[in-house]
Order: structure tokens, then sequence, then C-alpha cells
């Protein structure tokens, strides 16, 4: 018979549209006040430290709503605006400065729709204010830190060799070897090669001079470009999580870009500050066969360099690095007895063997704690990109004592520095400076405004279109209606289930698009039917090829719409993004509610039976 | 039934076609010429630079907030209100030697000199190398968009209708693009989500009707292209200006009450279905027509059985 679903067909339009349905439920609770504690480095936040806050609260009449333990961090929901600063001032005393305790906002959904995987969408950063950084890592800052190294294991290896050379000098074309010798220089590049392919040796000798220049080879560079790349995004990272920042993202972007977003800020100066910054610190030997006298003419050795030091004054290091940065796992500012400001810190164990094999060796001698820092200074590079300065300052020149370990601490800086390299070594340093490139900041004003905007615009559009339809087609009409909400309501779904989607002004944008543009279905199937009925075709055949033969144009039109879709979100950034994935959910649904979803209401309503004139 | 078109019998479309290509050819002529005299007015996106929005607690000074802005680092500063006379909204070009930060610094100092309740809304600062890049992904972006339907097309249909889609919606990006340059409206990266949902909107538009056309070829035997291509026009105009209409509305919607950040978007698009839906007709399927579009290329290619081409073994 004509028009008539089987009943599995009804059944699956129906459980989907209550699916979609379901998961656009969370959407409609709004959010709770919470405060949320994340654990620094070294501790966990655990079940202990959840009752603790809670007996804490409890103590102090504070009703907590719902506390979750989640993926090392715990959310304490209380009941308003007041209660929230009261909590987060409670629990940051009961816990110390080993916890970040920031404010928050969470989804208010039951635990019941919650346990269910529902949650509601999450907005975009224009649509709820924050920040949003683009970060470029300067990677000729990594390579050459790597050219640097090996370097200095050119020196060591050749010495251990007995190889004997007459220098080495990083050059335009690479590492450059000097040799006095060919049989030297054969020997040396026998050896060197024989030791792994992360570098390209070439013998560019020229009479009487013997040199030969050493490269990182096209796949060491690239592995040593993605390991800063790893790296900083890891360093950026537990530095977002020190600001204390709830549901921030870190994630990378090409092959040296990192994005950062973090919703709620808006002290972005401190944030760019703590992020960019790419403070680190090595520890080096002091070469004590420079003098004065030799310093202040600049005639020293080739393995030394010449430094500012703080306090005054110059000193020569040996350029060979004995432990950098990368090593150290904690630091915290102290005091010594005489209450000087100190930085204590600890290393991991692959630091601590290092450090205390160095030490060991070189008992009774100086070293000197190098402090490196990248400064924005303003100047650009003639292609636009930001020129750092780098800043190198010795800020300690100790002698060592004893052997040390894993413990030990530096002296030499004043309170706020010691407070800072404090948090920028404990966070990690950055392998290769970052620069911002991109910022963007929406206050939370404003986002809430464009929410508003958003939802108004789609009223409007939407209310004009019910009308439209409803009078133009009368019973069809309505079932357009139906079918554009039910659109509408799992879009929304959708969105919610989708974890990577987020909404943004440009999504509601998209919403708005596809209300006007889904009723083209309907439109498409119902202009058929009339033609049809106008052709003389009796009602229930009006129907069925109505429905059949606009499938295909309708299929056809939306794959195409479907497909600059997705090379908009293909090559798109962060709110057009958001706009692609509304759109390419709506395109999906719409076709479903206009297609399936209204001929099973046609079929039930006027299938199968003898009809006499249609309400269209 | 109530019917906004009532229309009886074949409307001649086609009899137009060429006063009207000739005024489409003129549109994007016209539109060139701008592109290449007076150019794209690219936004900060695309541009690099620094934008600050500001909302004073009443009505914003413009004269007052230039005449303070004068200094080194804030030189080109264009100020203008944004959506009311308390939004303000600031663009300060990238400056050789001059952070962002300080330029913030110095709009937010200049401002609160003339209204200390004033509240910064946004800032948006954009490095010239990120600028660059983006301009060249959203072209690269409409071009791979243009190829990628021309191979639909021409899978789903036939070569000389996708030719004709293209150009119809080359012609639709390339008169938008000109509106923007002509006007020398802010071309942002909303905008180029708006002109590829042109792109996509226009495509839907020209695809109704190529597959009502690629039908009549089918049923009527009979008949010169043009009166078939007229005959499909027709009866899918009832759709065409109620989905046009329906798209519009919305659209308007977006463009009165979505705010000023999405107005760029919501003017590429109301530019975009209007010329898109005129070229659906007077540039796809007239230039379709002109390729020498007839009735045999729509017919399903017939699969050959195998064998058929043999001789058989006959006993």
């Amino acid at each position: 018979m004509l028009n008539k679903y089987p009943m599995w067909k009804n059944f699956m339009v129906a459980i989907v549209i209550m699916v979609g349905s379901f998961y656009a439920i969370p959407n409609l609770f709004g959010e709770d006040y919470a405060v949320q504690v994340v654990a620094t480095r070294g501790v966990e936040v655990t079940v202990a430290t959840q009752s603790m806050v809670n007996d804490a609260l409890a103590s102090k009449n504070i009703t907590v709503k719902r506390s979750e333990l989640e993926n090392g961090q715990l959310l304490v929901r209380v009941n308003d605006g007041d209660q929230q600063l009261v909590a987060k001032d409670i629990i940051a005393e009961v816990l110390g400065d080993k916890y970040t305790v920031a404010l928050n906002l969470a989804a208010a959904t039951p635990e019941w729709l919650e346990s269910m995987g529902g949650s509601p969408m999450k907005l975009g950063l224009d649509l709820r204010g924050g920040v949003h950084f683009l970060m470029e890592v300067k990677m000729g800052e990594a390579v050459r830190k790597m050219t640097e190294s090996k370097m200095a294991d050119f020196r060591t290896d050749l010495r251990g060799e007995r190889i004997r050379y007459a220098g080495i000098r990083d050059s335009a074309k690479g590492i450059e070897i000097k040799f006095r010798d060919a049989e030297n220089l054969a020997k040396a590049e026998r050896f060197l090669k024989s030791r792994g392919n992360d570098m390209i040796f070439s013998d560019v000798s020229s009479g009487e001079n013997y040199f030969l220049i050493a490269n990182l080879s096209e796949n060491y560079l690239k592995q040593v470009k993605e390991e800063a790349l790893q790296q900083n995004i890891t360093t950026i990272r537990n530095r977002v999580n020190e600001l204390g920042v709830a549901e921030p993202v870190v994630q990378r972007q090409g092959a040296e870009r990192i994005i950062v977003q973090l919703p709620g800020v808006q002290d972005t100066a401190r944030a760019k500050k703590i992020l960019g910054a790419t403070a680190s610190i090595e520890f080096r030997m002091v070469d004590e066969k420079a003098d004065a006298a030799a310093i202040a003419s600049g005639r020293i050795s080739a393995n030394s360099q010449i430094y500012d030091r703080r306090q005054g004054g110059k000193v020569a290091l040996y350029k060979e690095v004995m432990l950098s940065g990368t090593h150290i796992q904690g630091a915290q500012p102290s005091f010594d007895e005489y209450s000087r400001p100190q930085v204590s810190i600890n290393l991991d164990s692959k630091g601590g063997s290092i450090f205390s094999n160095v030490t060991k060796d070189n008992i009774g001698n100086p070293m000197a704690t190098l402090f490196i820092e990248y400064k924005d200074n303003g100047e650009k590079n003639p292609d636009g990109s930001v020129k750092l300065e780098k800043i190198e300052e010795v800020i300690s020149v100790a002698t060592i004592q004893a052997r040390l370990g894993r413990n030990f601490v530096i002296t030499g800086l004043d309170h706020a520095e010691a407070q800072n390299l404090a948090l920028l070594l404990r966070a990690g340093a950055l392998i290769a400076p970052v620069v911002i490139v991109e910022e963007r900041t929406i206050g939370p004003s404003l986002g809430a405004e464009n929410i508003q905007n958003g939802v108004q615009a789609m009223i409007w559009g939407m209310a004009v279109v019910l009308m439209f339809m409803l009078v133009y087609y009368r019973g069809f009409g309505l079932i357009a209606n139906l079918a554009l909400t039910a659109n509408l309501v799992m879009v929304v779904g959708v969105m919610s289930m989708i974890p990577g989607a987020v909404l943004t002004l440009p999504g509601i944008a998209g919403m708005v698009l596809t209300v006007g543009m889904a009723v083209d279905g309907n439109v498409l199937i119902y202009e058929r039917i009339r033609e049809e009925l106008r052709n003389g075709r009796s009602v229930q055949q009006a129907i069925h090829e109505g429905y059949g033969n606009a499938f295909s144009t309708i299929a056809d039109a939306n794959i195409t719409t479907f497909m600059t879709a997705l090379i908009l979100f293909a090559v798109g950034t962060g709110a057009v993004k958001g706009f692609a994935v509304t759109l390419m959910i709506g395109i999906a649904t719409s076709m479903f509610t206009s297609i399936v979803g209204t001929r099973s209401i046609v079929n039930a309503v006027w299938g199968g039976k003898r009809v006499k004139k249609l309400s269209i | 039934m109530f019917q906004i078109l009532s229309i009886k019998g074949t409307i001649n479309f086609l009899r137009h076609a060429v006063p009207v290509s000739i005024l489409s050819l003129v549109l994007v002529i016209a539109s060139l010429t701008s592109l290449a005299t007076k150019g794209i007015n690219w936004g900060l996106d695309f541009t690099g630079g620094t934008v600050v929005e500001l909302e004073f607690s009443s009505r914003a000074d413009l004269e007052a907030l230039r005449a303070e802005l004068t200094s080194e680092e804030t030189q080109g500063v264009v100020i203008q209100n944004f959506g009311s006379s308390r939004d303000v909204i600031t663009r300060l070009p990238v400056k050789e030697g001059v952070k962002s930060d300080t330029q913030v610094e110095h709009v937010m100092e200049a401002a609160i000199k003339l209204d200390p309740q004033v509240i910064q809304k946004r800032v948006e600062m954009v490095g010239p190398q990120i600028g660059k890049e983006l301009a060249e992904q959203g072209g690269l972006a409409v071009l791979v968009a243009l190829i990628c339907i021309l191979i639909y097309v021409s899978f789903r249909f036939e070569w000389r209708l996708a030719v004709g889609s293209v150009a119809a919606l080359a012609h639709d990006v390339i008169i938008t693009l000109g509106v923007f340059s002509l006007f020398q409206l802010d071309f942002d990266l909303t905008v180029l989500a708006g002109v590829l949902t042109v792109v996509g909107y226009s495509l839907n538009d020209t695809i109704v009707v190529f597959d009502r056309i690629r039908e009549n070829f089918l049923k009527i035997r009979k008949g010169e292209p043009e009166e078939i291509v007229n005959k499909s026009i027709t009866q899918t105009m009832s759709r065409t200006v109620i989905t046009t209409g329906t798209t519009l509305v919305v659209v308007i919607a977006l463009f009165l009450k979505g705010g000023t950040m999405i107005h760029g978007f919501a003017t590429a698009l109301l530019m975009g279905i209007f010329v898109g839906t005129f070229s659906s007709i007077y540039v796809a399927s007239f230039l379709a027509i002109k390729l020498g579009i007839n009735r045999e290329h729509m017919m399903p290619v017939e699969i050959e059985k195998e064998g058929a081409d043999q001789d058989a073994l006959s006993h």
C-alpha cells in the first residue's frame, strides 16, 4: 500500500528524535557556582583532599551542593556567588599553596543525566569571554641549542679519542671543525660518522686548510623541532595549571604553533607574562684561567665566553652546559639564615645524577648560574615576525663545597626575582622561546551580549519562517514546522553530544541559517506534491511521487553545501570552524527531519486511506 | 491551494538571457575593476594589527579620543562607532618597533582620561605573518571549493552543467567581493565564511534547477533544449522564491539583530543570496545551453553487457 511506513521506520524516527532531544536537555539547566581545585607539582588531589575540603566547608556552615573528583581535579559546587567566594578562601587556607584554587562555573546538569553522558554545549570564547593566544615557537633557538650541545659533544669526544683538532666553531655552513693535517681529519670523520646519523659530515678541505663541516640531518632536524614543540606544549600546560583556569585549552597547530585558550581570564597581562616567559637557567663552570685582564681584552679560550654578572662586573664561563633547566622538577622561593631570598631546587633523577657527578669532579671550583631570558623588545624581523632579544646574565657564582645531590639552593636574587624564577622553573623551562602572534580577548559582558543577539536573531527569523510555512502550506506546513523545531533541538543535541564541538557566535549564525535553509527540503517536496496534484494525480500518488522525486534533488543540493562546509572546517580557525560544524550538523539533521521525519507524520495522517483533498 | 506564484504555462526566461547576461557581465567587470583598483578592505584577520573595542558610559566623543591618540605608537589609528554611539572601535596598524601591548595601553589611557568608566570589551591582535597566511588559505579554500564542486557536478550530472554551475558560482563570488570592494566594507574571517556559504547556497539553487532539467530532458522526448530549460526553471520557480524568501528572512534577522560582530557575515550572505538566485537561472543554465547541452548528454550511460560485442559461438 502506498504511503504506509513500516513500524520499524516510525520507531526509528521516534528513537532518533528522542535521543537528540534527550542530549539537548542539559542545556536547559544553566550553571552552578563552583570552586575548582587543581594540584600543582608534586601533590595529588585525592579522596582525602576531598573529605578535608568538605569537612572544612561544613564547619564554616557552607552547604556543598555537590563535590566531584574527576581527572585529578576537585570541583565543589555551592549555592550562590557569595558562598563561592567564601568557599574559595576557606579551601585555599585549608590546602595551602601546593594546590591551585580557582573560581569556576560548572554545568548544572543533574547527576543522572550526566551519568548517561549528557552535558550542555561548550561555549566558545566569543560567547563567554576569555583570551585566545596563538603562540609561535622560535625553532631557530631550539636548533641553535642543539648545535651548541653537538659542538660540546665533538670537543669532549674528539679529545677522548685523542684526535687532534685545531678548532670547532659555528659557521654559516654548519659546525666547522678545523684540523692541522689530513690524517686527523680522516680519523675524526671515520669516528664521528660511526656514531649514528644525526649529523651529516662533509669534507671541505682546500689546500693546506683541513675542514670538516657537520650539519644536523634532515630527519634529525625535524625530530629536534618536534621535540621542542612537544616540550613547549607540556611546559605551557603546566604554566596554565599554575594560573588556575577552568577548562583551559592547550593545543598544537601545525608544525610550530600552539593555541592556548583561557576562558574567563581577564588579567591578560599576567597570563601573557607567565605563558610566554622563557626564562631558564643553566649551570656552567667558571673559566678561572681567564683573569680580569684577559676578560677586559677579550682574549680568552675559544671554549669560554664572557658574561655580565648581575652584581656588576664580568666573568668568563665555559661553553659546556653542566646542567640545564629541563631537569628541574621543583623550585620554591625561600630565605636563608640571613633572610636573603633564595630558590630551593630539586632535580629529577637524571638531573640529580648528572649534577652529583659534575659537582664531585669539581669540588673547590666555582660554578655559575646563568639566567637566560628572551624579551620581545618590540622590534620586528623583515618578514614581520617578532624579533626576540636574548638576555643572559650570571646571577650567582659559588664555589662547590661538596658533592651536591638532587636538592640545593640558588642565591643572589632579589625577592621578586626569586618568586618569579621559582614559578617559571616549577612550570618547566621552554626549550625554545615562544612569541604571541595572535591574541583575542573578549570581555564577559560582550560574550553575554553576543549570545543574546544570536538568540534574538534566531527567535525573529524562526518566528517568521514558522508563520509563513503554516499559512502557506497549512496542514503540511504544520508538519514542516514540527520538523524544523525537531531539527533545531537535534542540532543542539548533537552539538552537546560531540565532545570537540564548540558553540561560537558564527555557530549561532549557522543555526539561524539552518532554520532558513532547512525548510528547503520540505518546500521542494510540497511544491512537487502540489505539482503532481495539479497534473491530476491521486492524493496518495502525489504524496508518493512528491517525496520520491524530491529526494535526489535534496540529496544533491545538500551534499554540495556540505562539501563547502567541510572545506570551511578544514581551513577555518576558531569561530569559523564553529560555524562550519553547526552548518554540517544542521544539514545532516535537516535532511533527516525534512525527508524521513515529515514523511512518517504524513503517512500516519493521510497514508493508506481514501483522501479527497490534502491540506497543502 | 494558496500560492504566491500562480504560473500558467511556461515563462520564457531565456528570452531575456542575452540582455541579462550582458548585465551580469557588466557587473562582473565592474566588480573586477573595483577589486583591481580599490582592492579589498582587508580586516584585521588578514592584515594583522590591533583592535580595541570600548564601551563608554555615555555618548563617546570620537574627536576627543582621536585628539588624545597622537603618539608615535598610535599613529594611523582608525576610530569608529560600532553599533551604538557609546561603542567605539579603534584599529591600530602593525608598526615596526612597537609592541601591540603598548598600543593597547595608550588607547586605554586616552579612553580613561575621557571617561573613567569606560569598559574594554574586546582586544584582538593578529601578527602580520598570520594574516598573510590566512588570506592565502582563504583564497585557496574558495578555489578548492569550486574545484570540488566542478568534479562533483560533472560526476553527478554532466560537464556542461558543471561548467555552468561553476561559472555561476564564480560570478556570485566575484560580485559579492565586488560589493565589499566598492563600498570598502571590512573583509574579515567571518565574511570569508559568508562568501563560502554563498558558494554552497548558490549551488543549492543551481542544482535544484539542473536536477529538473535532467528530469525533463528524459521525460519530454521532443522539444528544443531552450524550451526544456524554460520549463524546468518555471517549474522550480515557486520553490526558489519560497526558499530564497525564508533564507532572506533569517539573514535579515541576523543582520538586524545578530549584533555588530556578524554584520559582515550577514552582508555577504544577503548579497550572495540575491546574485545566487539570479545566477542559477541566467548564468548557469544559459551557459549550459550555449555549451550545447541536449537530450543525449542526459541519457544514463548504458552499461555494455559483457561479451555483447563479441560473436557468440553458434552451434
